[in-house]
């Protein structure tokens, strides 16, 4: 019983490191996403407003 | 090139990762007295060492932000103490799972805990003062000022054990006692795992850094938008 209690915390553990971790990733992975959607969108206002110079 | 370094980087931590966690979880044997349980600290002591370092590199990119005002080593700041803080974070979760079988309780306010939690709190008001502040330069400052501040901290941390009779375990890698706390397979792991650990932290620096260049790319070409 003790030994199950101890592997299950085992466990734990290390579903907490991927999940800490994984939750970092796609995080990044998101504001990538994003930063990529804002450069396009500035770069397309800068077109615009030289074509209409 | 940079994008290179990156795949390079990530796929030797991978490999390293699965390596490691076969040794972890197959070849080394349950420790005598704490059981299976103890395997938490393949994770816990090199996810430490390594936000230990990001805040190092943090704090030194700071000063050095604070004596040249060259922007980069603002984003070198910023990317390592994000990252960081993300191992902080893995360090405060994998111990207090540890400490409820060991110690039977998930915290207790002993001087190694506590000292990690301020450090924790303290990097994570740096990140919140960086959105507060939309002025980049006095962002910069403000900001570097305070990791340097914050790093003060780290030192407590890792001194804790030493300076207070703590809870917390005393220093077990021959690296500080000079040998002989801990079975030498076991601590080659540890060491093995750090590797793994740095280059994946090593990664996500350069993926947040990268992330930074680009936002101050869209500011520039945001101002250049307005003046046309």
């Amino acid at each position: 019983m003790v030994e199950a209690r101890n592997l299950l915390y085992m466990f734990y553990g290390f579903v907490a490191v991927w999940v800490i971790l994984a939750a970092y990733v796609v995080s990044l992975v998101a504001r990538e996403r994003n930063l990529k959607k804002e450069l396009t969108r500035v770069r397309g206002l800068i077109d615009e407003r030289e074509r209409a110079r | 090139m940079r994008e290179k370094i990156i795949y390079i980087l990530a796929a030797a931590a991978a490999v390293l990762l699965v390596r490691n966690l076969y040794v972890i979880l197959l070849g080394l044997p349950d420790e005598a007295q704490q059981g299976p349980i103890y395997r938490i600290m393949f994770f816990h002591i090199p996810s430490a060492i390594t936000c230990f370092i990001g805040f190092f590199a943090a704090g030194i990119s700071s000063a050095i932000y604070l004596a040249t005002k060259n922007p980069r080593y603002d984003a070198i700041d910023v990317a390592s103490t994000e990252v960081s803080l993300a191992f902080a974070t893995v360090v405060l979760a994998t111990g207090s799972i540890w400490a409820r079988i060991i110690w039977g309780i998930w915290w207790t306010w002993d001087a190694r805990l506590t000292s990690m939690l301020v450090c924790w709190l303290l990097y994570a008001s740096y990140l919140m003062l960086r959105r507060a502040i939309d002025e980049p330069t006095q962002r910069a400052k403000f900001s570097a000022v305070l990791s340097i501040f914050a790093f003060s901290d780290v030192i407590i941390v890792w001194k804790s054990i030493e300076w207070w009779r703590t809870q917390h375990p005393g220093p077990v890698l021959s690296i500080r006692t000079g040998g002989g706390r801990m079975d030498p397979a076991m601590e080659a792991a540890i060491y093995w795992n750090l590797l793994a650990l740095i280059l994946f932290g090593l990664v996500l620096v350069l993926v947040r850094l990268r992330q930074e260049e680009t936002r101050r790319e869209i500011d520039g070409m945001r101002q250049m938008a307005h003046a046309i």
